[in-house]
Formats: C-alpha cells, structure tokens, sequence
C-alpha cells in the first residue's frame, strides 16, 4: 500500500449511478434485437498468444495446471458460437497484466458481442447506433466519419499506410520530431506509434471515428481480404482521442489461426517473454463458428465521455494502489 | 548498474539520458488494444534544466540515475566555487557557476539551500522559499504610507532588485518569496 489507508471510493457516487443505468441500457439495446446475454468464466484455461497483450496466471487446485485471468472473452464466446448459440453479448471484467495509464487499469469491464451473419460494416452500424444512444443526452455529437486505416492517414498526415516502407515510417517518425528507443524493425509497431503520437491527436473532436480495413500485419483475428494491397477486415472506434472499441469480421478458418498463433508464439519468444499455451479448445471450435462480425468496447472508456473523465480512476469503484 | 523498467516511470524519478541526469516531470502510458505499449515521457535535464520529450518502447529499462536532493548550509565561494555544508556529516562540497544558476542573487551565509548531487557533486541548487535581505539602496521612505499601493524598486545586500511598498527604507530587513521575486513584509530584528 502506498500512502495511508483510505476506504473511500475512486468514482463519485453520481458516477457509480451512471454506470448502473449504462448497463441496463446496453441490457435494452440487445434485448429486443434478440442477442442473448451470456456469461464466461473469467478464469481461462489457456492465456493469448498476442505479444503485446500479457496475461496474470493463478490457479485453482495443486494438482492443476496453470489458470489464466481472460484478457478477453473472445474465445470462451467464439466456442458459444461454434455450439450454435447465435448472436451473443456480455459485460465482463478482463485483466491485462501491466497496464496502468490515464485510459488503462489492469482489471477492467469490456462489453462484448457478436452478431451472426453481420460483416465488420454492419457491425461497425450497429456499434455506432449504441454509442450514440449512450451519449446521447451527454455529448453532442457530430456525424460518424468512416475511414479506412488508409483514409484516415491520408486526412491526417498525408502518408500511405500500406505502401510505405519501414525506413519512410522510421523518416516520418524522425521529421515528427518523436525521439523513440528500443523500437524493433517490425512494421506493425512503427504504424502503432505514428497512430498513437500522430493520427489520434489529429481526429475530429465529438466525432465518432470508425477506421476499417486495418494493414495486414495488424489482422489479430480478423479475416485478411485480398486485393492488390490486402486489408484485415478489422476496425477500431475511436471518440475525442480515445480507443473506446475493436471489432473484426471473424477470422474461423482454424488453419490460418493456427499458423498466427505460431507466428505470435515466435515474436514472443524474440521478444524474451513467456510461451503461451496456445488455446486447442479454440482452434477445435473454429470450423464451426458461423460467418460473424464481433466486437469489444471497453465499457469504462464509455462511461469517462459520458462524465468527461480525464482518466479511468473517475470512474471505477476502486483502483490499484500504485506500486511505491 | 541499477535501473528502472517503463512500469516504475513517475514524476520525480531520476533517470540517465544521453548521459546526463534527468528527472521524470510527466509519465504517460499509451497502448493500442491490439499493439505495441509506448511510455511516453517529459524529462527534464537536471544539468541544463532543458525539457525534452521521449517515448519508450513499454517494459525497456533505462539506467537509474543516482541523484539525491540534501539540504545544505551555505558557508562561503571562494572566487570558483560555492561552499555547503551538510548539517549533520560537516562535509562540505563547492558548487560551480552552473550549478548555482540564477538563484545567486538569494544567496546569503548560513541559509540552508537545497543541493542536488549527482554521483556525490552538486549539479543544481535552489534557495529556500523564503530568504531575509536587508536593503542597502532604495528611494527614500513616505512615513505613514503603508497602503502597499504603488511600490518603489529596492536593491538588496545579495544584489536582488525587489519591489518594496514605499514605507520602506535602506537598512531595514525584509522577507522575500524566492518562487516570485515579490516582497512579502518586512522583519523586525
């Protein structure tokens, strides 16, 4: 503990009220349109693969193996769809490990869901509509905007995403004036820097932005659609700067899911952190998930625009305490 | 050498950068959902007092920097060097020209200053918030006026021009805010 004992809450109480009538909305928005709230375990048998999303291990019984808090719900709800449930959501906690920021706290609430038959446009529609009810009588906002990655470079920095080379990624950085260490030659992370330091400051302000159509190389699990230049049929939301949701037209061909964990496990491995598990419960469940579009939202991301939080503390019930 | 990993960034912690002592004034933590985590920091260089920004790859460590702020008494210069005097071990340590800034003109014997070291030598000092100077030049004093109103410039014995109500007079003392430069009252000895 840092500083002394304090029982009181991080959010006001007025906050905490918000926060129960956000939920019974979102619980009026799907009802009627027929998707079915369900609940996963929180504690995972296996922990993901991503490099760049680390998972907090426990355990239940000493004669286990290793248990994982969900970094997502993502796959218990895929194996759902596989078993025929339909279209489903649920507001979950989720546990990154090591994410501790002005918009990140390592346990936080993520409304999930998934829409049978819908594409990442449909769903990317219906995403809007649910925001903008949420918001509706706290922020008044302008039309959506809806771009692709490539678009929305071209609007804010005039550079091409997909044809760009990492030495024209790593000159833009330099004439940017960024001074960044320790970056590796990897494409991804170059594109994830100019996002994060160059595009999102340089979005409208009370405009949703919905970009689509992510490079290749950030498909995560999003199909990759061919064409002269292949996209990953991914998209991401975006308010006043913020990432407030992912969403992806659903990768199910097992094979090429394999093949990404592998390349994952990989790039853990060059990056010195630990081998994952890779989730075989998954990888069987994936021939029989339906054609989809799925996304997450994080839910207290949601709740700051709509009390106009400067970080996520202001809204939840209580936080970690920061280590010394 | 011991060091710091991005997780352990906040205000007030003191790094090496580019070979120089710095301290942490801002620590921001950027992640994308899907992707790479970035640190991205305000460092101030304790031996220039330049800010910069940089942005570090989450979860890299950078060297720490041994700096400590010791609260010291001046003593004397000796025409190169500035002299404190730890209160407790008496060990004294000169301070060069660089190291004493502007803060020069708040500098008056057996004040205790605050003097940051690095590996054990001062790189930066800073006075006390309040210091006592006695005037040695000023226009001469309006009896009675004692609105506060107006205000007349006056040198002090360190060399500091501070802005007196009128009222006051050449060798009188007066207490002075280091943070502004203002005047705050008079002091009677």
């Amino acid at each position: 503990m840092s500083g002394p004992a304090n029982y009181r809450p991080s959010a006001g109480l007025v906050t905490l009220q918000i926060r129960a009538r956000i939920r019974k909305q979102i619980r009026a928005f799907f009802d009627p349109r027929g998707v079915l709230e369900v609940e996963t375990p929180v504690l995972a048998q296996a922990g993901v693969t991503d490099p760049h999303i680390d998972s907090m291990k426990s355990c239940w019984s000493k004669h286990a193996g290793d248990i994982y808090l969900q970094t997502s719900p993502e796959y218990a709800m895929k194996r759902l769809l596989a078993a025929g449930s339909g279209s489903i959501y649920q507001m979950s906690k989720v546990f990154r490990y090591g994410e501790r920021g002005r918009h990140h706290h390592p346990e936080f609430t993520m409304l999930e869901w998934y829409r049978v038959g819908f594409d990442h446009h449909q769903l990317m529609l219906e995403v809007d509509s649910l925001v903008r009810k949420l918001l509706l009588d706290h922020l008044t906002l302008n039309p959506s905007c809806f771009w692709t990655y490539r678009e929305v470079w071209k609007q804010t920095i005039d550079l091409d995403p997909l044809k760009s080379t990492l030495a024209q990624l790593q000159a833009f950085v330099e004439e940017q004036g960024i001074d960044i260490s320790g970056l590796e030659d990897d494409i991804a992370g170059w594109q994830q820097l100019i996002m994060t330091h160059c595009v999102e400051p340089r979005l409208p302000q009370d405009t949703p932005v919905f970009i689509y159509d992510f490079p290749a190389c950030q498909a995560a699990l999003a199909k990759i659609r061919d064409e002269d230049l292949p996209v990953a049929e991914r998209f991401e939301l975006y308010i006043n700067g913020m990432e407030l949701a992912n969403g992806f037209h659903e990768l199910t061909d097992a094979d090429e899911q394999r093949k990404r964990f592998q390349a994952e496990l990989l790039k853990r491995k060059a990056m010195g952190k630990p081998e994952m598990p890779v989730d075989e419960h998954l990888l069987a469940a994936l021939p029989f998930v339906p054609d989809c579009a799925g996304v997450a939202l994080g839910l207290d991301r949601l709740i700051m625009l709509v009390i106009g939080a400067q970080r996520i503390d202001e809204v939840l019930s209580f936080v970690v305490d920061e280590p010394r | 050498m011991a060091s710091y990993s991005t997780n352990e960034f906040k205000s007030g912690l003191k790094i090496m950068m580019d070979g120089d002592p710095c301290s942490i004034i801002e620590n921001e933590f950027v992640k994308p959902g899907k992707g790479q985590a970035f640190n991205r920091v305000k460092i101030r260089n304790l031996k220039t007092g330049r800010v910069l920004e940089k942005t570090f790859k989450s979860g890299d460590s950078v060297e720490a920097a041994d700096v400590v702020d010791t609260e010291m008494q001046y003593l004397y210069n000796d025409g190169e060097a500035w002299y404190f005097m730890h209160p407790e071990s008496f060990e004294q340590l000169g301070a060069d020209e660089k190291a004493m800034g502007d803060n020069l003109k708040w500098l008056k014997e057996q004040d205790m200053w605050t003097v940051t070291l690095w590996n054990g030598v001062p790189i930066a000092t800073s006075p006390p918030n309040h210091v006592v100077l006695t005037i040695t030049d000023t226009d001469p004093g309006v009896r009675g006026d004692t609105s506060g109103g107006g205000g007349k410039p006056a040198t002090c014995d360190t060399g500091a021009v501070v802005r007196v109500p009128l009222f006051v007079d050449i060798g009188e003392m007066i207490k002075v805010d280091t943070r502004n430069g203002e005047y705050v009252s008079r002091v009677k000895e």
